[in-house]
């Protein structure tokens, strides 16, 4: 028989997260530092207004690029919390995730051989959504020693002819790292001297702790240059509902309307009425929400790092990307020798890209009590290294 | 009183959970166990801190009795001393819990705790309704907390997330 399944899916590489997944899974007593998702329920305003409308019988399809009544909440929104301005009507899709946000993104700007540079450790699904449309994902590690900011050297010298864009992201999955104004300004600066597009993943905007967050097309001649990626997922505590939105130049967001259209008609009703609520009145659950991660940032940070693996203090998100150098393991061994030895599930940084070797990710939206746990087990786990 | 933001958030964590040894509060709100313990208690001299306490779901412990009733009282308030001097000889009693002076239907709002209906029926008619400028009481008696002071009983606990996730 022929090859049943694609060449460029066979190449595909699984997940590294999967693997950890399947051996975490079976476990019992485990306590999960493995999970990249909020440990908040929706809000109740967001759960009722979903139910109200499936008892007022909102079943159907809507249309295409979204509920025009969720394009304006969400054009409203960005207005108001990133200064950037969006027309509902012909600017913003709403999306399945900011997952399909992403593959949008792609199929609609890369052509097969064309370049997209990401900046690793990255959230695991860029390079290959890149490499499934054709195009080559360039990888260029990130800084660690500047707390995982871009390294602007390698960055410049990553740009060749086929570079189509560059992928950022911020507060960034895995490392919790959040780019400075004055970084993303010098990001800009080479997007337009190489003439580039950016696929800016903002999914984690509203979880930023101590600076004010840049919205990347609010900078001087970026917004005709930026694909904006966000969504409900974490910032809303939402992420069963699948539900995310792309914003960007019209021509584009034309041409991934199209593909939208054929692969996917349009997002979940339902999801839609309940992401209308969330924007209209979910202000103070966020504001509660990100409160509760910034302390427990605060403490889980600090404490990995008195128990000796040192972690850069990270801008956003939920997670800290310790490094576990000191222990002489590599990243695979310390999470697997870490689950099976103490019941700590972490994630090996490598599955996030090369640059994330020698580092674990740990997301702390868990309870205090579990994190304090957590702690004292690495802690355990860490000292017969030394 | 005007508060820090750190002082305002110590607040805040101390009263979800006023056990949180100082090395974790310390940490928390990025200041030096020293700083924390002097911040705790300035605190508590100022009286803003008034207690620690523990929310406790009485109706899981067998062996304990006992009953809460809130008790709506209708009162003549006193020339110069207003509500002030009866909510004082109400609140003087051992078994009142709280004591509040409400707007609308009634003045006081009365929180009773005994060891039985009967005991706080009592309480209620022997000397609470006993008292002068005590006009009316209207007795409720608690069946079931389901949430006290920001506190969730009984609440589903389970984390529904999948172990790994991206
Ligand atoms: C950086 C980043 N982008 C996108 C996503 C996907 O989010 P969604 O649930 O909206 O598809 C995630 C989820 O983990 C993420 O971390």
């Amino acid at each position: 028989m022929r090859n049943r399944v694609a060449d460029h899916v066979q190449k595909l590489q699984p997940s590294g997260i999967r693997r950890f997944f399947d051996l975490a899974a079976n476990m019992e007593g485990v306590i999960s530092l493995g999970v990249g998702e909020p440990d908040f329920v929706t809000s109740w305003g967001v759960r009722e207004a979903c139910i109200a409308s499936l008892h007022n019988g909102h079943t159907s399809y809507t249309a295409n690029a979204g509920l025009m009544e969720l394009r304006q909440e969400i054009s409203r929104y960005l207005a108001q919390e990133f200064e950037v301005e969006y027309s509902a009507a012909n600017d913003i899709i709403v999306t399945v995730g900011a997952s399909q946000a992403l593959d949008l993104s792609i199929r609609a700007i890369v052509d097969p051989g064309d370049e997209v540079i990401v900046i690793e450790p990255s959230f695991v699904s860029y390079a290959p959504l890149i490499e499934l449309v054709g195009g080559r994902a360039v990888r260029v590690g990130a800084d660690a020693e500047r707390g995982f900011s871009i390294n602007f050297d390698d960055l410049e010298a990553a740009i060749t002819e086929r570079t189509k864009a560059i992928l950022l992201c911020f507060p960034n999955n895995p490392t919790g790292t959040m780019l400075t104004r004055d970084e993303l300004i010098q990001v800009s600066r080479l997007v337009e001297k190489h003439d580039l597009l950016v696929l800016s993943d903002e999914i984690y905007a509203e979880l930023s702790f101590d600076e004010k967050f840049t919205s990347f097309p609010t900078l001087p001649n970026m917004k005709d240059r930026t694909i904006l990626i966000s969504g409900f997922s974490k910032g809303f505590a939402m992420t069963g509902w699948r539900l995310g939105f792309v914003a960007g130049p019209t021509d584009i967001i034309e041409a991934m309307l199209k593909i939208h259209q054929y692969a996917m008609m349009c997002a979940s009703t339902m999801a839609q009425y309940g992401a209308i609520e969330a924007l209209k009145n979910g202000r103070q659950d966020i504001e509660a929400m990100k409160k509760s991660y910034r302390r427990r940032r605060n403490y889980f940070v600090a404490s990995l790092n008195e128990i000796g693996l040192p972690c850069h203090n990270p801008g956003g998100a939920f997670y800290a990307f310790p490094s576990i150098k000191p222990t002489g393991l590599s990243s695979q061994e310390f999470a697997e020798r870490l689950l099976l030895e103490e019941k700590v599930a972490v994630v090996p940084g490598d599955v996030f890209g090369e640059s994330g070797e020698g580092y674990v990710r740990c997301s702390y939206a868990s309870s205090l009590e579990q994190l304090q746990e957590a702690i004292k087990r690495m802690e355990r786990f860490v000292k017969q290294f030394r | 009183m005007q508060l820090t933001e750190k002082e305002l958030d110590l607040l805040q964590i101390i009263e979800e959970n006023g056990r949180m040894e100082i090395d974790v509060l310390s940490k928390m709100v990025e200041l030096s166990e020293s700083e924390t313990e002097k911040i705790l208690q300035q605190l508590e001299e100022q009286r803003i801190i008034v207690e620690y306490g523990a929310v406790i779901d009485w109706r899981k412990v067998d062996n304990f009795e006992g009953v809460t009733a809130m008790i709506d009282v209708k009162v003549t308030p006193k020339r110069e001393v207003g509500f002030d001097e009866i909510a004082k000889n109400i609140y003087r009693f051992p078994e009142v819990k709280s004591v509040y002076l409400m707007s609308g239907a009634y003045d006081l709002s009365v929180v009773v705790e005994g060891k039985s209906l009967s005991q706080v029926a009592n309480f209620v008619s022997e000397k609470l309704s006993t008292l002068d400028s005590v006009i009316s009481t209207t007795t409720h008696f608690i069946m079931k907390k389901y949430k006290h002071d920001g506190t969730i009983f009984d609440q589903g606990e389970d984390d529904r997330r999948i172990v790994v996730s991206p």
